[in-house]
Formats: C-alpha cells, structure tokens, sequence
C-alpha cells in the first residue's frame, strides 16, 4: 500500500468516524448521568431524515441540521420520560424508540416525496460542503505532512470539526465544571446527589436532551455530508457502533475519539477490500472487517483488555425517598 | 403506590397499553395523510376476513411464538435477551446444513433432525454471551446485540462464500430436498377443507403450541424452571438458597437461544425451503414486544404472537393495497413494546386513583 492509498483511507476515516464519534459523545453523557441509551440508533436516523428533508425543502444545510436536532430531541424526550418521569425500563424503551424511528422515517419521507423512503438528492447549500483549511494549498506540496494536511485533515464538512472539537469541550464539561461533577455523580449515586439538594430528575433530563442534540448532530451529518439525502435505515447500525464505542472507552471522552478512530478506520478498510487482499496476501472476506467492530467490543466486555466499568446507577431509575 | 389487583395487572393494563399504541398509530396514519379507519379495514379483512389470510397470520405467528418464547424464559432469570434476531439466524444456518446434509426420504425424519440443528445452532449462539455474562459480567444486553451483527456478517460469508451452489449469482443456499418439505395447511387432510389456497403455515404451528406448553411445564412445574424464577427474583437469595448462578444463567440462555433457533423451521424448512440472507425478517425483535405483551406467561405469549401475526400479515397487506407503506407494523411494533414495556408505569399511575377510589367507597 503506498502514501496515497493511506491517505485516502485516512480520509474517509475521519468522515466515517464522525458520526460515530457525536453518538459516541451523546451516549456518554446519557450514561454518565445515569440513563442507559439503546436509542441511539433511532435518534441518529429521526434526525437524518428530518434534517435530509428539510434541506431539501428549504435548501439550507443550517436549518436541516435545526430540524435534525428537533426531531432527535423529540425521541430523547420520549426517553426521558419513560425512564426518568415513569421509571420504566430503559432498555426496552430504547428498542421501542428505535423500532418507531426505524418505521416512521420512512412513513413521512416515502409521503412527502414518494421515491421508496428516500430524500431527493441534496446538492450545493444544502449540504455541508468541503472546508479548505488555511494553508492547505500552500503546503500541498511539502513532503509527507504537505499531502498528510491537504488531504485528511482539511477539506472535510463543518460538521467533522465540530465533532473534533466536542471531544476536548465534553472532557471540560464533565470534569472541569460543577454541572459535570455532578452529572458524574448522578450515574454513581443518585441518593447523594439528592442529599446534597440538587434535582436528579433535573440533571438526568438535561443529559438526555444534551444526548438528543448530539445524536441529532450525528444523524444530520449522515444525510447532509457524509451521503447527500436521506436513504431507509442509513444509520446501518452505527447507532450501536458508538455503543460499542462507548464502552470500548469505558466512558471517557477522549477515548471515545480514539474507539470512533479505530471503528471509522475499519470501516474505511472495509470500503477497500482491495487494499487488505493486498496486505494480508490473502482475500479476507468483507463480512469478517464488518463485523470486526463487534467482535472487538465483545472482547473488550469480556474484560480481555481491562474490564469496562460502566456507571454504577445505570439503568436503575431514581426513587426519591420520602 | 397503590397495587393494583391481579386481573388489572395481567389484563387491563396491557389492553389499555395496547389501546394507547392504537391510537397513536392511528395518529400515525393521519398524520400522514391517511384515513386509519379504511387502514384498520383492509388489516382486518387481510389478516382475518379468508383462510388465506388465517394462513399467512399463524404463519407469521408461528415464528413470533417461538422468539417470544425466547424471550420469555430468558426474562424470568432476569436476562434481557435482545439477541433472538441472531439466535434465529443461526438456526436457519443450522437447519440449511442438516438439511443439505442428506437425501431427506419423508418430512416426519427430517423435522426432528432440523429442530435439533436449529436449536442446537441458536443455543450455541446464545451460549458466548450466557457465558461472559455468567463468568465476566459482560452485560448480555449490549453482548447480544453485538451477535446479532455477528451473525448477519457471519450469514452472509456463509451464504456467498460456502453455501451458494456453483454457478449461482444468488446469495442463498441449494434448495433443500424433497422430502424436506413440511405439510403446509392446504396439504394437511381435514385442514386442507378450509384452507383451500397454498398458504405459508406449516405444521411448526403445533411444535409452535407444543412448545409454549413444554416452556409452561417447565418454568412452573419443575425444580429447573424454579431455580430460574427464583435466580430472576433474586440473584443474591438464590445463591444463598445454594443455586449455582453460572449454570442457571448458562441453562436458561441455551433454552432461549434454542427457542429463537427453532423458529427457522418455520421460516426456512417450512416456508423458503432454502436458507436466505436475512431470514428472520426482524422476527427475532418482535420476540420482544411478543414477550412484553404476553405478560411474561406461555399462554399470553400465544395470544399476543397471533395479535402480532395478524398486524404482520395486515401490514403486508397495507403495502400491498393502499398507499401506506408496509413499514406502518414496525412503527406499530415500537409503540406497543414502547407502551407495554416501557411506559407500563404510566398505565398504572392512571389506574391507580380509580381503584383507590373505589376501594375506599367499598371500605
């Protein structure tokens, strides 16, 4: 494999990454405070067909990315609801989310447009077209890091940078703030966060809404840049990618970038079988790459490479004593 | 909180729930732009008004029996097992190759020999997580889900790169013998008078019912089934009353592994007669919602898994004559394990102020 090839796989492992990555994200502070989130899934899907279709409509990437964002907080609610305010199970109203989402993208995008399920293709504003960083042209040409900056790290959708730049922004929120301690402190131990006067059901719901933006974020980037439109059931799965992701991490922001890399990158290499064929001197089959993202995170759970801990109140609702 | 009686827990909240789902999927269908009331018609002649459509419902709810089944005995040890999809999946691998194995001369040697590859194959697929969730503490939510992604993959290598027959471009198996072939309710004598058209339901149908007894017998007529009961309860009394927590967490995830792998001789000896990709058509989720519906119990599994059936075939048909698109019975599908499942508290918030009331004006 030479440079090129490399870059280029580097390339599409940072666009395959980043939705991955503000899943990865939202799921962290969902579960950081407590809440258990299977949904991430069918959040990322509402908000690609809400944002695919009203960029379309209104040709504005801006305000597809406001309804994307509108549609997944809509489903984090419902979430909210059902395990913070009605203390139900909060795995199966994550399935149920995901089934609804699943069903009813393609429900409204198949009556407003009438082409299978799918957004007319988007083009010009109404995608998040490429950014060339400063610089980028100008230093094309010097050797290894002119093409490294060039060509992976500039030139992606707005929407790349800002997952990059929620990493640091999450760490600092979860462990530079008061809102983060206490956040950490609600997934650890509710009754003591409660002791101390503050509102746990205050706190849980403001995660999930958080959790609802970031996910919105996500599934806007599928539809708006990574693809151009909005197809049936584009999510693929990656909803439980950034699960796997998230654990993967053991719940840390910055180890969510890493994971996301790693998932993004083989991905990207399962985009190109050509390449491993010609690494591994043998065909490896296209489903093994896929399915690799799994059978990583079923390792890592099995506790092979350092047990993951998650949130000790996870998935328990809080009942306030009286 | 006030507790409600018995009969409203086991039958009104899950109707009232299921009252609640209908009527948002009623929304639903307004919202865009069609009428609910000519939906809910064409579901109900579809599925219900001819023996044709009786045909496809207990087809469908043949196979939604056995993954709630799975689900179910899963529940009561209080493992949540999300990975009947994959389960399922396997059991057809499982059933393709017993099948392809042989010259199949009648269908009465072949279905035993299938159901034990299918249940063999979906147990041993639900046995990885049972193990890491016993041994590790691997939490089998997030375990299963990722096997179900395993086995798709998995499937697919196996369809394209070893099952396809040469010179095929198809990924899906050889078509499995004659003698393979299971009797579907038009060819059963005495059946065969009223259900006149070639329809889908097989005899898995009474190895369906057969099964929801044996799971009965088992969870409440035998020492295993209260070991598991009691292990779901609670894990900490259980160990103290000296029940082993591996092997029951193992013993329960083979049994609903096994159940959600003999769904495929429904599907994939009964129905396609050759393994497909993506042969349990999400068959293994609806598990789930089947589950929830049914209350946990043998007999309530049956009745929501033809409820289930019936939605089925009458989604299929809702794609078939009117403009709304099939993926209705998925939205469905959500809104009554959302209702059932997650939101059943809600119900009972309701209820409650009404039996209050009333046992107060009794008192």
């Amino acid at each position: 494999m030479d440079y090129g090839t490399l870059l280029q796989i580097l390339d599409s492992t940072l666009r395959l990454a980043t939705p991955l990555l503000l899943a990865c994200l939202a799921g962290l502070f969902s579960e950081r405070s407590g809440i258990f989130d299977i949904g991430l899934e069918g959040k990322m899907l509402a908000a690609a067909m809400s944002a695919g279709t009203v960029a379309f409509l209104t040709g504005s990437v801006w305000i597809g990315l406001l309804a994307g964002i509108g549609a997944s907080i809509i489903f984090a609610a419902i979430h909210g609801v059902a395990s913070i305010t009605f203390r139900g199970n909060q795995l199966i109203s994550g399935v149920a989310l995901n089934f609804v989402a699943s069903g009813i993208t393609v429900l409204i995008a198949q009556t407003l447009f009438g082409q299978g399920g799918r957004t007319p293709p988007l083009e010009g504003a109404a995608r998040f077209n490429a950014i060339t960083l400063p610089f980028a042209e100008a230093l094309k040409d010097v050797p290894v890091i002119g093409p490294l900056y060039h060509e992976v790290i500039s030139g992606h959708g707005a929407m790349v940078y800002a997952a990059l730049l929620c990493v640091p922004l999450t760490w600092w929120v979860l462990f530079r703030t008061r809102f983060g301690l206490r956040l950490r402190a609600v997934g650890e131990n509710p009754e003591s966060v409660d002791t101390a006067g503050i509102s746990v059901v205050r706190l849980r719901y403001t995660a999930v809404i958080i959790t609802g933006i970031l996910c919105g974020m996500a599934g806007a980037y599928l539809s708006t840049g990574l693809q151009a439109g909005f197809g049936k059931e584009m999510t693929a799965g990656r909803g439980y990618i950034a699960l796997a992701a998230l654990i993967f991490a053991k719940w840390r922001p910055w180890h969510a970038l890493y994971a996301c890399l790693l998932f993004g990158f083989l991905q990207a290499l399962a985009l190109r079988p050509d390449v491993i064929g010609g690494l591994a001197g043998f065909k490896v089959p296209v489903p093994l790459l896929d399915a690799l993202p799994y059978i990583l995170t079923v390792i890592v759970l099995a506790g092979f490479v350092g047990k993951a801990i998650p949130p000790r109140a996870g998935g328990e609702p809080y009942v306030k004593e009286r | 909180m006030t507790k409600l009686p018995p009969w409203a827990d086991l039958v009104l909240v899950p109707v009232i729930s299921l009252i609640l789902a209908g009527f948002f999927s009623a929304l639903v269908i307004l919202a865009i732009g069609q009428s609910p009331l000519e939906a809910w018609t064409v579901v109900w002649t579809g599925a219900v008004g001819s023996a044709y459509g009786w045909g496809y419902t207990l087809y469908y709810a043949t196979s939604f029996m056995f993954t709630g089944l799975a689900v179910t005995v899963a529940f009561h040890a209080s493992l949540f097992n999300i990975g009947g999809e994959g389960q399922a999946q396997l059991g057809g691998l499982g059933v393709a190759l017993v099948l392809l194995a042989l010259p199949w001369p009648h269908w009465t040697l072949a279905l035993p020999a299938a159901m034990a590859g299918a249940a063999l194959f979906g147990a041993a697929w639900a046995a990885i997580p049972a193990w890491l969730q016993a041994t590790r503490g691997s939490h089998i939510v997030i375990t299963t889900i990722m096997f179900n992604y395993i086995a798709a993959a998995f499937l697919i290598f196996m369809l394209v790169d070893v099952l396809r027959p040469a010179g095929s471009m198809d990924p899906t198996s050889a078509r499995f013998p004659e003698g393979a072939h299971l009797p579907a309710f038009n060819e059963i004598p005495g059946l065969n008078l009223i259900f006149t058209k070639g329809v889908p339901a097989n005899v898995t149908f009474f190895v369906a019912l057969a099964a929801c007894v044996l799971v009965w017998l088992l969870l409440w007529r035998t020492r295993l089934g209260y070991e598991i009961r009691a292990f779901g309860k609670s894990e900490s009394a259980a160990r103290y009353a000296g029940i082993n927590a591996v092997r029951i967490t193992m013993i329960t995830m083979l049994i609903s592994g096994g159940l959600a792998g003999m769904m495929a001789i429904n599907n994939v000896m009964g129905e396609s007669e050759r393994l497909l990709q993506n042969a349990a058509e999400g068959a293994g989720f609806i598990g789930i919602a089947v589950a929830l519906m049914g209350r946990n119990h043998p007999l309530g599994v049956l009745l929501a898994a033809i409820l289930f059936g019936f939605l089925y075939q009458g989604g299929a048909e809702l794609g078939l004559w009117t403009s709304i698109p099939i993926e209705l019975r998925i939205v469905v599908q959500g809104l009554v394990i959302l209702f059932t499942g997650a939101l059943d508290m809600m119900v009972r918030m309701m209820l409650a102020p009404l039996f209050r009331a009333r046992r107060e004006a009794v008192a």
